[in-house]
């Protein structure tokens, strides 16, 4: 039975028609076109499909699109502000932590969500907030660098 | 992070340029494959086959035909025609012809208006079996030979391909050798891992022309294949690609979602998308061969290497795939980073009822460097030499020519091991570490390209076109397959420091044949060498043009002239300058259009005299690595913690730093995960783990300290000085950690992975030992 319901992703408001059993990650990459949010394995053992529900990291492969009513939603496409990139964007780039790029909307959100919680993460803290997203280019070494370095750079209402 | 010194004065060349896809990628605005839509796209499906090895006697589709969401439905005698990345023998279909021979192998596929119509018409496709003997391993596939896998061109049964070589006198160097050590070693089955599964979308335009987007290191092979196996020509067909995630040599093949979504295509007259879940990538998997190894190594008493016996039985799995070029490849890896004059290869790469193995990066080598690195460090203990002595006085330096005739053009292995050994304080650590704490050195090597195309042709490998044009920019057009490390970069690079311009200002075109000129794909660490002098040479060419203006206009020599910082000026007096564009725009009045191509061959080299094979494991230069591993073992748990690994390599000269040093630490990573834990499992007919919770690749939890560096290198043949750094740095991991698990507790391995359980009956096995004494 298809209902028709409201996500408010990135701030935007959506009705869209869905299953109880269509995953978020299908609904936001099919019905709202923001494909920015990956599906490397569909089981949430990957995590690039890392997406904020009221800014906590959430799975959207394992996630129902109708749990998410009145819920927050943040994907990657909302965290740059009139095309200036956010922070972690910034030093994902510079440090040189993107490769295939696969993973890396995932890493960036998981990444903002540990920075709200903890403003200047050690490299441990990091690898923790962190290890439930997987990437097979970089070794994660220039990931954890870039993390690490946007944590100096977040603005304090991000805190 | 030690950079090396800049030898050469390069203004781009050797800087920390962030690549230009980065910021695509880090807001999500880049496409891939599965992010592609089109009007009127279908989604396709492939039904699986749940027998191991299986005559299919009927496939029933009409229930699924009937489906309101269906559009078309295929099987495999629709596409009779065998492929294979070897086209000398091709085994494979899109999907199974008569017989299938793994569990997971495609039977059927359909192209529905929706995921959920394909999936429910996948369910009403009968199919009739008569399940055959399975084998699940090389023994038993090669002591029952009652029903082959397969057959060959001649139609004989085919169940292993054969290989031997030998050069020099392995008996005799054996027979004068102080020292001989034999070893067996086995490895496992490694997938990829790519984030990205595969998936193509193929759509038909109203001429007959198909157009395929797909993630593909390979898309000449794939625009070959597809030729091949729909039966039209080439020039009715365009390949390309959108951004791909990951490949490491998992895409280097052409996968069964490009054949059967363009199959669908043109069946059902509508665009066709088929994306792969998790588990059929690990079923079509074509990861690293599993390999039984029987190792010889002969030494004089000063532990000089005399000779190498090298025996190899490759588990292949059900279809050829790159097998047997990985197995010559395993021949040749033998040959370096050590000088070896007598050598006996022997190779049986069998047929197995399994997912079929391929290319996995660093290919052919992995195996061997595990094998010969962990025997290197018991003959130096055996002779009391330390590893770090025996690896250096067996070293190849430039110059080189092996027993095989691979020509080492350029080598700086033992500047390599010098510096590791520095750098982590290995003299000063090894053997001196508190037990449960271990030290490991190790080396290797890999090539930077193919001397061959698969079919022997004797067009460039590659060919790029630069077009300078005051309205669209610079850009560079080279059918170099962009996978995500960095081509696009380290072509723009040298483009733009060949013209004397900024990076900025360099647009790079890869991976669509229709628009772009030929190049063999991304493998065996080639694009750098072989696409990097293409663009060079383009680019040489536009600077030629572009000073015969500029001599004219600044009245001086065009010898004289040298591009640099967007000017074209005299070396001697830098205020005789003319702009870059305003040389261009004189160029353009003068003569017409700026454009020019560029190309690259590599040297045709094989075996001197008929060498089985001897034209694979030839390349025009060899980059170069070595390793130190620190490492700690939990001896109550067996848990195995890689606490650091130091690494040196010798890329030549880094087109990008930050480039480099991001493949060495993804292949420190990759490696480390196939020494301690990755494997797939296989339990009857079944693979138990075709998943990321059950096969489990490192998280950051995992990752060890990682302190490389690149050292100073410059192969003065290649362009720009540079070589491969994308698999060498992958063939030291593995014995680089199991020489410091030795260390540490006094236990040499031999089988992989290295998992706890295995640590902890080593352990209880030593303590009994060690009691009975």
């Amino acid at each position: 039975m298809k209902e028709v319901i409201e996500l408010i992703v990135n701030g935007e408001s959506h009705e869209v028609l869905v299953r109880p059993n269509d995953l978020l990650v299908d609904v936001l990459r099919d019905v709202i076109h923001l494909t920015g949010t990956k599906k490397g394995c569909g089981e949430g053992d990957c995590g690039a499909c890392t997406v904020l529900l009221d800014g906590a990291p959430a799975l959207a492969c394992l996630t129902l699109a109708i749990s998410c009513l009145g819920k927050k939603i943040e994907t990657i496409e909302g965290l740059s502000e009139n095309g200036k990139l956010h922070p972690i964007q910034e030093t994902f780039v510079e440090k040189g932590a993107i490769q295939c790029g696969f993973c890396t909307p995932g890493m960036i959100l998981s990444a903002k969500a540990l920075l709200a919680k903890n403003d200047n993460p050690t490299n441990e803290e990091i690898k923790y907030g962190m290890a439930g997203n997987l990437c097979r280019c970089t070794g994660y070494k220039k990931i954890i660098d870039a993390v690490a370095e946007a944590a100096g750079r977040l603005p304090q209402d991000e805190h | 992070m030690n950079t090396n010194r800049k030898k050469y004065d390069f203004s781009v060349i050797g800087t920390r340029v962030p690549r230009k896809d980065a910021r695509d990628k880090a807001t999500g605005a880049v496409q891939y494959t599965d992010d592609l839509k089109m009007p009127g796209m279908l989604i396709g499906k492939i039904k699986r086959s749940p027998h191991a090895h299986a005559r299919i006697h009927s496939i029933n589709t009409k229930k699924a035909q009937s489906h309101r969401g269906v559009k078309a439905v295929l099987i495999g005698s629709e596409a009779p025609t065998a492929y294979g990345i070897m086209p000398q023998l091709p085994t494979e279909f899109a999907l199974a012809v008569d017989k299938v021979r793994y569990v997971g192998e495609g039977v059927a596929a359909v192209a529905a208006l929706d995921a959920k119509s394909a999936l429910e018409a996948l369910d009403l496709i009968e199919v009739e079996y008569e399940p055959l003997t399975a084998y699940l391993t090389p023994e038993e596939a090669l002591q029952d030979t009652s029903i082959p896998l397969h057959m060959d061109n001649d139609g004989k049964p085919f169940r292993f391909y054969e290989a031997k070589q030998h050069f020099g006198d392995v008996n005799q160097a054996f027979s004068r050798s102080a020292f001989i050590l034999e070893r067996t070693f086995s490895t496992q089955n490694v997938n990829h891992v790519f984030l990205e599964p595969h998936s193509a979308l193929a759509k038909f335009d109203g001429a007959g022309k198909l157009t395929i987007w797909s993630p593909t290191q390979v898309p000449h092979y794939l625009h070959r294949t597809l030729s091949l196996v729909l039966d039209m020509p080439m020039q009715k067909i365009r390949v390309i690609l959108p951004a791909v995630g990951g490949g490491f040599g998992g895409k280097s093949e052409v996968a069964a979602s490009e054949l059967c979504a363009a199959l669908l295509a043109r069946k059902s007259g509508r665009p066709v998308k088929l994306t792969f879940e998790r588990d059929e990538v690990f079923f079509t998997n074509k990861g690293r061969h599993p390999m039984h190894l029987k190792v010889k190594i002969g030494v004089d008493e000063g532990g000089m290497i005399q000779a190498i016996d090298f025996d190899t039985l490759m588990d292949g799995g059900a279809y050829l795939g790159w097998g047997i070029v990985v197995m010559f490849y395993c021949a040749a890896m033998i040959h370096l980073p050590y000088r070896v004059e007598n050598l006996r290869f022997h190779g049986r790469r069998v047929y197995t009822n399994k997912p079929t193995c391929g290319a996995m990066r660093g290919l052919g080598g992995v195996q061997p460097r595990f094998a010969i690195e962990s025997m290197l460090d018991e003959i130096a203990l055996e002779l009391n030499i330390p590893p770090y002595e025996i690896r250096r006085m067996n070293s190849v330096e430039s110059g080189h020519t092996t027993a095989l005739n691979n020509y080492v053009r350029h080598a700086e292995y033992k500047k390599c091991l010098d510096r590791v050994v520095k750098r982590s304080g290995f003299l000063e650590k090894h053997k001196k570490l508190p037990f449960g704490k271990g030290i490991g050195l190790a080396g290797g090597h890999y090539s930077s390209g193919t001397a061959y195309t698969l079919y022997l042709a004797y067009k460039p490998h590659s060919s790029a076109i630069v077009r300078v044009e005051p309205e669209s920019g610079v850009s560079v057009y080279c059918g170099a397959a962009e996978i995500g490390q960095g081509s696009d970069m380290v072509l723009g690079m040298m483009a733009a420091e060949t013209l004397g311009i900024s990076f900025e200002d360099v647009q790079v075109y890869s991976g669509d044949t229709g628009i772009t000129p030929f190049d063999l794909g991304s493998f065996s660490s080639r694009v750098t060498v072989a696409c990097g002098q293409a663009v060079k040479n383009a680019a040489t060419e536009i600077t030629k043009q572009l000073f015969g203006v500029a001599a004219v206009a600044l009245s001086i020599q065009g010898e004289q002239l040298v591009a640099r910082d967007g000017k074209i000026f005299s070396q001697y007096e830098k205020h005789k300058s003319l702009d870059f564009w305003d040389a261009v725009k004189k160029y353009i009045a003068a003569y017409g259009p700026l454009t020019a191509s560029g190309h690259y061959t590599p040297p045709r080299r094989s075996a001197k005299g008929k060498v089985q094979g001897g034209k694979i494991g030839h390349s025009p230069t060899y980059g170069f690595t070595a390793q130190v591993a620190e490492v700690e073992v939990d001896t109550e748990t067996g848990e195995v913690r890689l606490l650091k690994m130091t690494e040196s390599g010798d890329c030549g000269q880094a087109i990008n730093p930050m480039s480099v040093e991001g493949q060495v630490e993804g292949s420190i990573v990759m490696g480390m995960g196939q020494a301690l834990f990755e494997e797939m499992v296989f339990k009857g007919n079944s693979l138990l783990n075709p998943n990321l919770h059950e096969y489990r690749i490192p998280t950051m939890m995992d990752m060890p300290e990682i302190d490389s560096e690149i050292v100073e290198s410059y192969d003065p043949e290649s362009p720009y000085g540079a070589k491969e750094c994308g698999e060498g740095p992958i063939q030291p991991v593995i014995p680089a950690i199991l020489n410091a698990l030795y260390d540490a507790i006094g236990i040499r391995f031999t089988e992989l992975p290295v998992t706890p359980e295995k640590i902890m009956a080593a352990l209880a096995g030593q303590k009994k030992e060690n009691s009975i004494e």
